[in-house]
């Protein structure tokens, strides 16, 4: 079956990832809302959108970092610039988040074509920590000078006395889609025990994380993508070869740049607020900690290491000394306190201590990321499956880009 | 007038007078040498016909057209193409990958924004890059990985690479530096075949005089940066200037 330009392979694989980003409320709901298990449900709309949104964030950078190497540190930048543009909006015409999302496109968009066009004069080391100048003095100017744009430490919000010239007096009041509905509209569906819910916000988000992945996919089997895995590679080769490669570095950074404003800008609809420390540098970092956990210069990669991240943040710190106390009441007092204490270090407020050894570990044992460790295990079950199957002859085909 | 014509080039670095005086003229159609003694200058030369350096004085001209100051790949882009001393090839890309990059550069020019193609849909490329690797018998490996290659068949892919633009210069730095026997053998061959098969104007550097007796046309001789002879391979071979140049360096103009 062959939809939308892809190979059939790639059409299956697009399907795959389209029925379990829409599945997603029941999937990360696994556990009945009244067992142990609930606090590692995460099912909550709040959180899938950020999976989404974080998972759009990293696509883009991937395009960047995956496909050319070219590893920056300033994209945060572009977040934050989406984020305020879609609050001005917002206060502008109306609470359709539309518009804004259109905005933080454009002018994301502008940005890393001017941020880019400076940075790319330098590869390597210097490149990373031209971005990372760039962010972190939008991050400052944006706590002074630009205070009358981003209303400096508070944050840019909307307040009633904004023009919001297209409002109508029946328009909703929060950030919503065409009036249709609000971000935060949300059914709850009872299942025996279980409990899921299904948000607009998640939905609207997921829709965009879709079309952004499409896109990827698209990028990386077309000629373009191909000259940015050859950059990659050997930019002394491409030059003799006849490659300006300089454009094509810089539509590379461009496109990232607009997906993290898009990704901020969703940041928006999902709350309706933009602050500075969007674009602090650990933002920066987290987004090429989601790439390189996940696997970079894979498709999948980015949206896995996005997730992965994210549900430690939310999920491993809520696990406070109390809960442990909970789990290992069982055992004799002596050995609870001991056990205890040692968890504290790696759950709780500690999160980032595990995260951190995750990281260590993948990046030691596999440098292709999740994804590697993914196909490693399916080779393994193929390899067996080939060995009971002597006769069927398996015409293995290297996967391009995977 | 010559494809390329050289007029006077001189390059200094620091102290070293790396090339003075260096007059040339390559003919279309012809394979013409450049050998001489390491140190002699002919990759500083052959630099400053690709734009990787800029002569302090004097011209290159390719097509009766100036080369100075213009970037490597315009200079790709006017049909020169460029073997390098150790091969420069897309070591994380496929061999069938490798290729179907150098058609690309020929047809779309230095910079397409073409995001919403696909690479397998190009049937021209893919087909002339598939009928590229069986000219260079590498058909099989075309799924491998480049970087896997041995170093005779890197070689030979980045000639695959540059003869898939129908480059009107063909430039060989050393084609064959550190290649066993064998593999010099093939390569050797392989240039021969090209030559047959399609009109092309090469020029080969070398420090091997053997390598290139039975393919040049021409051949000049280089040694301290500048041209000693240049004359049809018979009268370079017993040249007592040539003898000269070599001198100290034992089996090389012998063995020829
Ligand atoms: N970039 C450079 N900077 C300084 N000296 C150089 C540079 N490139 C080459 N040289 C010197 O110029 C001379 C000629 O070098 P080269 O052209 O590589 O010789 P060949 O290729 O004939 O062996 C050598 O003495 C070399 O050390
Ligand atoms: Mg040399």
């Amino acid at each position: 079956m062959k939809m939308l330009g892809l190979s059939n392979k790639d059409t299956t694989f697009l399907l795959i990832v389209v029925g379990l980003t829409l599945l997603t409320p029941f999937l990360l709901q696994p556990f009945p809302v009244a067992s142990g298990g609930n606090m590692f449900n995460a099912g909550y709309p709040d959180l899938m959108q950020r999976f989404a949104i974080f998972g759009i964030f990293a696509i883009g950078f991937n395009i960047l970092f995956g496909l050319t190497g070219y590893l920056s540190f300033g994209h945060a930048a572009f977040l934050g610039v989406g984020s305020y543009s879609v609050v001005w909006m917002y206060k502008l015409l109306g609470y359709n988040v539309v518009p804004g999302l259109i905005l933080a496109i454009i002018v994301s968009a502008l940005f890393a074509l001017l941020i880019g066009y400076i940075s790319l004069r330098r590869s390597g080391i210097y490149f990373s920590i031209l971005t990372l100048a760039f962010a972190q003095m939008m991050y400052n100017l944006a706590y002074s000078v630009l205070t009358p744009l981003t209303n400096g430490e508070t944050g840019l919000q909307v307040y009633s006395n904004d023009p919001q010239v297209l409002r109508g007096p029946e328009h909703l009041d929060a950030p919503h889609f065409f009036n249709l509905f609000k971000m935060t509209d949300s059914t709850k569906l009872t299942l025996g025990g279980w409990e899921f819910t299904l948000s607009a916000g998640y939905y609207f988000t997921a829709v965009i994380a879709i079309i952004a992945f499409y896109i990827s996919l698209r990028i990386f089997r077309s000629p373009f993508g191909l000259m940015l895995r050859a950059i990659k590679t050997n930019q002394t080769r491409l030059n003799y070869t006849g490659i300006n490669t300089r454009p094509y570095t810089l539509a590379a950074f461009v496109i990232s740049g607009m997906y993290a404003g898009l990704a901020g800008g969703l940041l928006a609809a999902m709350d309706p607020l933009a602050g500075a420390e969007r674009m602090q540098w650990t933002a920066s970092g987290e987004v090429v900690l989601m790439v390189i956990l996940g696997g970079a210069g894979t498709l999948m990669g980015p949206v896995l290491g996005a997730g992965f991240i994210k549900y430690f943040e939310n999920i491993f710190s809520k696990i406070n000394d109390g809960v442990l106390h909970q789990w290992f009441a069982w055992m004799p007092d002596g050995l609870e306190n001991v056990i205890i204490t040692i968890s504290h270090f790696f759950v709780g407020k500690s999160w980032h201590l595990t995260l951190g050894l995750l990281f260590m570990l993948v990046v030691i044992f596999l440098p292709g990321g999740l994804v590697e460790g993914g196909q490693r295990i399916a080779a393994r079950f193929r390899g067996r499956k080939a060995k009971d199957d002597a006769t069927h002859a398996a015409k293995t085909q290297p996967s391009a880009a995977e | 007038m010559g494809i390329l014509e050289v007029k006077n080039v001189g390059k200094r670095f620091g102290g070293l007078q790396a090339l003075s005086d260096v007059n040339l003229s390559v003919q279309e159609n012809t394979v013409h040498a450049i050998i001489g003694p390491n140190g002699a200058g002919k990759s500083t030369l052959l630099n400053c016909f690709v734009g990787k350096l800029i002569p302090d004085t004097g011209s290159v001209m390719f097509n009766g057209q100036s080369v100075l100051g213009l970037k490597p790949h315009q200079i790709n882009q006017m049909g020169i193409s460029r073997v390098f001393q150790t091969p420069e090839i897309f070591g994380d890309l496929t061999v069938m990958e490798n290729v179907m990059i150098s058609c690309f550069a020929k047809r779309d020019g230095s910079f397409r924004l073409h995001p919403f193609e696909t690479v397998a849909h190009e049937v021209d490329i893919v087909d002339k890059a598939e009928q590229m690797l069986i000219d260079v018998n590498m058909a099989d490996k075309r799924h491998m990985q480049a970087s896997s290659l041995s170093r005779g068949d890197k070689r030979r892919l980045e000639m695959a690479m540059c003869l898939s633009q129908d480059p009107k210069l063909l430039l060989l730095d050393e084609p064959t530096a550190g290649m066993a026997r064998a593999d010099t053998n093939n390569t050797i061959d392989l240039l021969k075949e090209i030559r047959e098969k399609r009109d092309i104007t090469m020029a080969i550097i070398e420090h091997d005089m053997h390598v290139v007796f039975s393919l040049a046309d021409r051949i000049t001789v280089l040694a301290q940066g500048t041209p000693l002879v240049e004359d049809v391979p018979e009268k370079i071979k017993g040249h007592p200037k040539v003898k000269e140049a070599y001198l100290g360096e034992t089996g090389v103009t012998q063995a020829a």
